[in-house]
């Protein structure tokens, strides 16, 4: 029972991680409406910042987190202006999907050069030991418990500024229809930068987070969270931000509790199964809504 | 100097000239409709004076501004509103949100209630339905949202585009009573439309759009005596 509990636990902190870079995935598709492939790797670039920061900077950890996130906040804004915003409203949105996976190889290879590609050792950016429950039998670390307030405090702020601001208000007019929303006077195009701005702020929370409980970093870090993500995404309903955070969460348990009680190899395995299982019942995922329209 | 004045306007689609120099004007105050057949390019008139989709060629001035060299959302901020074809209103966002959306541009937060408390008063159902998602409305309660939405950015100017569209016959004067009651309030409007007969009737007046061309133009009340627009647009 102890054992499955611990297992639980840390699938939920694991889960947590998917479920911020789902935000991300989720929020740029419901608003851009592309997938951005290269969202993993802007996690990868935040762990790599963290770690500039503090290990050769010597700065502390939530200075070096706020260093990352500002970087990757600007990467963001970056890549959808030089990248993905000439393709909008081309005709094929094949085109900025493709651009999409060519901005990931490039973000990695240009890790490659700077950082080469020796491992990292991280170090975890939570220096609480955590706690001992059930006479030290349970051992939750601090790094657990502090991914899973930080999921679940984003996941509130998140709701919070894009139901009471205007801004956010803005996002769900943009998510819906562009026309519309510019004929309400919404600067869609800001609209969208905003939205590549927070995914990518977040994302470098979430590489800050997976480095600490996942302590080795390379070039390629980023790529399986990011598909792990971007599943988690889909499960939840694309487009839908509780979605993202159920589906993360419920990517994470079934992760853990597979590889714990299962196979450690079989475990992505299950995981797509899920996926699978899930579209097949619902194909608009969990949260995801029909939309109807009325003529 | 009128408020909106479109010169030799050409619009392109792709390959396809949908409009082909059209020219006419809107003075402050008046109801100006226009009217033509479906494919007739009058949606495509009001997108181009909104930003939505580029000029060809031509110009388009609205109270001294160059519409071309603006981008769309900025004339939002000018004064000009636009309900558009199939009334796009939010589906997923409440009608209070939706509102809300309208007064977008606005910053004086006091004077945006009044607009709010205004609106509610003139369309009580939508103060009734204020916290239900907008998609879950009527057909006729949605061009109300979309019309309380125009208006909530306190516009100089209405461009209506086929408000009466899908609705039944009682809706319909519910709507032109909408019109005519925002024009009370000092709003100019352009109008297009399918019915011709009711936009006629409430117009100062109108031209009649043919294939990206305006084929006639006058007073609405001399048009709707006339034997041709009888013919065509009438119903005999």
């Amino acid at each position: 029972m102890l054992d499955f509990l611990n297992t639980f636990i840390s699938g939920i902190s694991l889960g947590s991680i998917y479920a911020i870079i789902a935000l991300g995935y989720t929020m740029v598709y419901g608003i851009a409406k592309m997938l951005n492939f290269a969202h993993g790797d802007v996690i990868m670039v935040g762990g790599y910042l963290v770690y500039t920061g503090m290990i050769s900077w010597g700065f502390n950890p939530l200075l070096a987190i706020l260093f990352a996130m500002v970087g990757c906040t600007i990467l963001g804004i970056l890549t959808e202006r030089i990248a993905y915003k000439p393709l909008r409203g081309a005709t094929s949105n094949l085109a900025v999907l493709i651009t999409a996976i060519g901005m990931s190889y490039f973000l990695q290879n240009i890790s490659l050069q700077i950082f080469t590609a020796n491992p990292k050792s991280f170090t975890s950016v939570v220096k609480w030991e955590g706690i001992s429950l059930a006479d030290g039998q349970l051992k939750i670390q601090g790094v657990t418990i502090i991914t899973i307030l930080t999921g679940a405090v984003i996941l509130l702020a998140l709701q919070l500024f894009i139901n009471k601001t205007k801004a956010g208000q803005a996002m769900l007019a943009v998510s819906e229809d562009k026309g519309a929303a510019t004929l309400m006077g919404i600067d869609v195009n800001k609209t969208i930068s905003l939205t590549f701005a927070i995914g990518s702020g977040l994302a470098a929370i979430a590489g800050a987070l997976l480095c600490s409980a996942y302590p080795v970093l390379t070039p390629y870090t980023g790529a399986m969270p990011g598909i792990k993500a971007f599943v988690a995404a889909v499960l939840g309903g694309i487009g839908s931000i509780p979605g993202a955070m159920i589906g993360g969460l419920l990517l994470g348990v079934a992760e853990s509790l597979s590889k714990r009680f299962i196979s450690t190899q079989l475990a992505d395995a299950i995981v797509f199964t899920i996926l699978i299982i899930v579209l097949l019942v619902r194909p608009t995922g969990l949260m995801g809504r029909k939309l109807q329209e009325k003529v | 100097m009128s408020m909106l004045e479109v010169k030799d306007l050409e619009v392109n689609y792709g390959m396809i000239k949908a409009i082909k120099g059209v020219s006419f004007h809107v003075e402050a105050g008046e109801i100006v409709a226009l009217i033509g057949a479906n494919g007739a390019g009058k949606t495509t008139i009001l997108h181009t004076i909104s930003g939505l989709i580029p000029a060809a060629a031509g110009s388009i001035v609205f109270e001294g501004n160059d519409v071309r060299r603006i981008p769309g959302y900025k004339l939002t901020g000018l004064g000009m509103a636009h309900v558009p074809e199939g009334r796009r209103v939010f589906a997923e966002m409440t009608v209070l949100q939706n509102l809300r959306l309208g007064a977008y541009t606005r910053k004086d937060s006091a004077e945006t209630e009044e607009t709010l408390e205004m609106i509610y008063q003139h369309f009580p159902r939508l103060k009734e339905r204020r916290s239900q998602l907008a998609g879950t409305l009527s057909g006729g309660e949605q061009q109300m949202l979309a019309m309380g939405r125009a208006l909530m950015s306190k516009p100089t100017m209405i461009l209506m585009d086929e408000p009466s569209m899908g609705l039944s016959p009682l809706l319909v004067k519910e709507v032109f009573s909408i019109i005519e009651f925002c024009h009370s309030q000092g709003i100019t409007i352009l109008l297009v439309e399918q019915n011709a007969r009711m936009a006629l009737n409430i117009a100062d007046r109108a031209y009649v759009l043919e294939v990206g061309k305006i084929s006639m133009e006058g007073k609405a009340n001399e048009l709707l005596e006339s034997e041709a627009i009888k013919k065509a647009y009438l119903g005999g």
